[in-house]
């Protein structure tokens, strides 16, 4: 100890001593980071908002706030509705592993019981869009047609013609929406989440919601057919114009290449 | 010998200068064509069995050929056309696509393959050198052309039936005119319709997923919106060419976030009316980043900040995105206050 005292003015001291710093909060924060551990128990109670609060000071506090006034590090979640918190804790994204330019779609660690608490808490923050019900939501009988139309008019800038996705500015991105359920489909309109806008109702109706929903699980499911076969990504001519001219016209060259230098000549030179 | 002679001389190889120009050996023509190297048999010459197995693979290929033609024909009048089968690795695919071009695709390539075969392994493969000839006409074809040439001449009579010739040339010089006429196609000049667009004072601003004019209440914070001019209908004849200039987004924003006066001066209760083409080349821009009020041109990336008078911050585009003076009128609705103050879309040679 006294050794270790004695080299405390030692030029290269603060810098350990912030190195050990360092070390100790990533290893504290990577053994209580809230997408591992905030896994809280089953739980067999009815809903109530004071579960919810016991989950939210666990999993969500530290970004947003004691009471969800928000801080530096998140948004404030007055108002955004239990829809936001279903869509946002449902898909994995919150609570968020780490800041960054968009909170990536994770496996979700939540139940469905322990989200309704925790959308329950925070509707009770500020009035904002409800989940929606299944037959807000149910794509069946929808217009795909129509849906189709009010996709290219409204999303396709962002998640491409069929739902693709594509980047935008300094890393986020809009997200492929392959394998997002309709319920997640119809809050993200809802609600906006991260950078993208809102879609409410009184712009864009349920029954335009639908469509959407049918449209995008037409277009871009497990077991949509693609009639032309191979859809290399559904990106459109980019994909398929380097595919053609990589795979289909080097394939004639060097057919053509493997017919001239082949001899047909009996005595092999 | 001279001195003007003998300088040179000076500067020719010691060897010649020694031995003299004969004794310097030069082979006869250093470029001499070193011929054709013997010729090879392949085992098709000389194995009368092997030339018979190749003709038999070309006669297979061939037929086969002919069985997916007949195939195609088969499946072009079996195979129902909304059927959809999994192949891999192509995935679902619809039958008859999968059938037609696998068939038509053996039956041509059979018929190459055939060909390459035939002509590699049968076909004569002894080279054969071919002397170029002379390029220039014997002197007695030339002569014989000039003969004909001159006695066509006269039997046209051209130099002598003077009207013949000239309405002629009348006719020739005026058959390019329909094709330069044509290129009226080209215009008319636009005129001033570059700087009007469907938007003028009054004009409501209908919702494009509804059809229904839009409420202030209506278009909430961090919302998107797509509008179009009251009046303006998808059924019109001349809706896209309208709609190309009066396409509009709405976005809402918090007044106190509005950092430009006359954007603030220009929206309502912090909605604000973009025109949706972009001023770069004119692409759909509406890629709209909400919580940082960008929004982002897909084309070339070009970047506007909605919440600064949609000032470009990033990209080519050469001007802000025009807004659009938007009010209220009495009935509520959210309503034009007069045409786009500038141009919209991509900049032009007489915009200023």
């Amino acid at each position: 100890m006294k050794k270790l005292s004695a080299r405390r003015r030692h030029p290269l001291a603060a810098v350990v001593v912030l190195l050990l710093a360092l070390a100790a909060t990533g290893g504290l924060y990577a053994a209580f980071a809230p997408a591992d551990k905030a896994k809280a128990e089953e739980s067999a109670q009815s809903l109530t908002i004071e579960e919810g609060k016991k989950l939210y000071s666990v999993g969500c506090a530290s970004c947003h706030g004691t009471g969800g006034q928000g801080t530096t590090d998140g948004p404030s979640l007055v108002g955004v509705g239990a829809a936001a918190v279903d869509f946002q804790v449902g898909t994995g994204r919150m609570p968020a592993q780490q800041p960054g330019a968009q909170v990536p779609k994770k496996k979700n660690i939540y139940s469905q019981a322990e989200i309704d608490q925790l959308a329950a808490y925070v509707s009770s923050l500020g009035a904002g869009p409800a989940v929606p019900t299944k037959k807000q939501y149910d794509p069946s009988g929808a217009d795909i047609g129509k849906g189709g139309e009010l996709f290219r008019t409204n999303c396709a800038q962002c998640h491409n013609f069929t739902g693709k996705g594509g980047a935008l500015t300094h890393g986020k991105y809009a997200p492929d929406l392959n394998g997002v359920s309709p319920k997640h489909l119809y809050e993200a309109m809802q609600t906006g989440p991260q950078n993208m806008p809102s879609f409410p109702d009184s712009t864009m109706p349920e029954k335009n919601k639908k469509d959407i929903i049918a449209y995008v699980n037409a277009v871009n499911g497990d077991d949509t057919e693609h009639p032309g076969g191979l859809e290399l990504g559904g990106l459109g001519p980019v994909s398929e114009g380097l595919f053609g001219w990589v795979f289909g016209l080097g394939t004639l060259i060097a057919v053509a290449v493997w017919i001239a230098a082949r001899t047909a000549k009996a005595k092999k030179s | 010998m001279s001195t003007h002679e003998e300088t040179p001389e000076e500067h020719l190889p010691s060897e010649q200068r020694e031995h003299g120009a004969e004794a310097v050996k030069r082979p006869e023509n250093p470029f001499a064509d070193p011929g054709l190297p013997p010729h090879e048999h392949r085992v098709q010459d000389i194995d009368e069995a092997a030339a018979k197995r190749s003709e038999r693979a070309v006669a297979f290929l061939f037929a086969l050929s002919m069985v997916a033609t007949v195939g195609f024909i088969a499946a072009y009048v079996s195979v129902p056309q909304d059927k959809s089968i999994y192949v891999w690795p192509l995935g679902h695919i619809s039958a008859m696509n999968f059938s037609l071009g696998m068939t038509l695709g053996i039956a041509l390539f059979c018929i190459g393959a055939g060909a390459v075969h035939w002509a590699r392994t049968l076909m004569s493969d002894v080279e054969i050198p071919d002397d170029r000839h002379e390029i220039g006409a014997s002197p007695e074809v030339t002569a014989k052309v000039k003969a004909d040439w001159v006695q066509g001449a006269k039997e046209s009579g051209l130099g002598r039936r003077k009207l013949i010739r000239n309405t002629m040339l009348g006719a020739l010089t005026l058959v390019p005119l329909s094709g330069v006429v044509l290129l009226r196609d080209l215009g008319p000049l636009p005129g001033t319709s570059l700087r009007h667009t469907a938007w003028k004072k009054g004009k409501l601003l209908v919702n494009m997923n509804t059809n229904e004019p839009l409420r202030p209440s209506d278009v909430v914070v961090g919302s998107l919106t797509f509008a179009k001019p009251e009046g303006l209908e998808e059924h019109d004849h001349d809706f896209q060419k309208e709609i190309a200039k009066a396409a509009l987004m709405i976005v809402r924003l918090q007044p106190e976030n509005i950092k430009d006066k006359r954007e603030l001066d220009w929206s309502h209760e912090g909605i604000v009316a973009y025109s949706k083409i972009c001023t770069h080349v004119g692409c759909p821009i509406s890629l709209y980043e909400q919580q940082t009020h960008h929004a982002l041109c897909p084309c070339h990336q070009s970047t506007f900040d909605l919440a600064d008078g949609a000032r470009v911050i990033f990209g080519p585009a050469g001007h802000a995105l025009p807004q659009l003076r938007i009010g209220v009128n009495d009935e509520g609705y959210l309503e034009a206050l007069g045409d786009f103050a500038e141009p919209v879309g991509p900049a032009f040679w007489e915009r200023g």
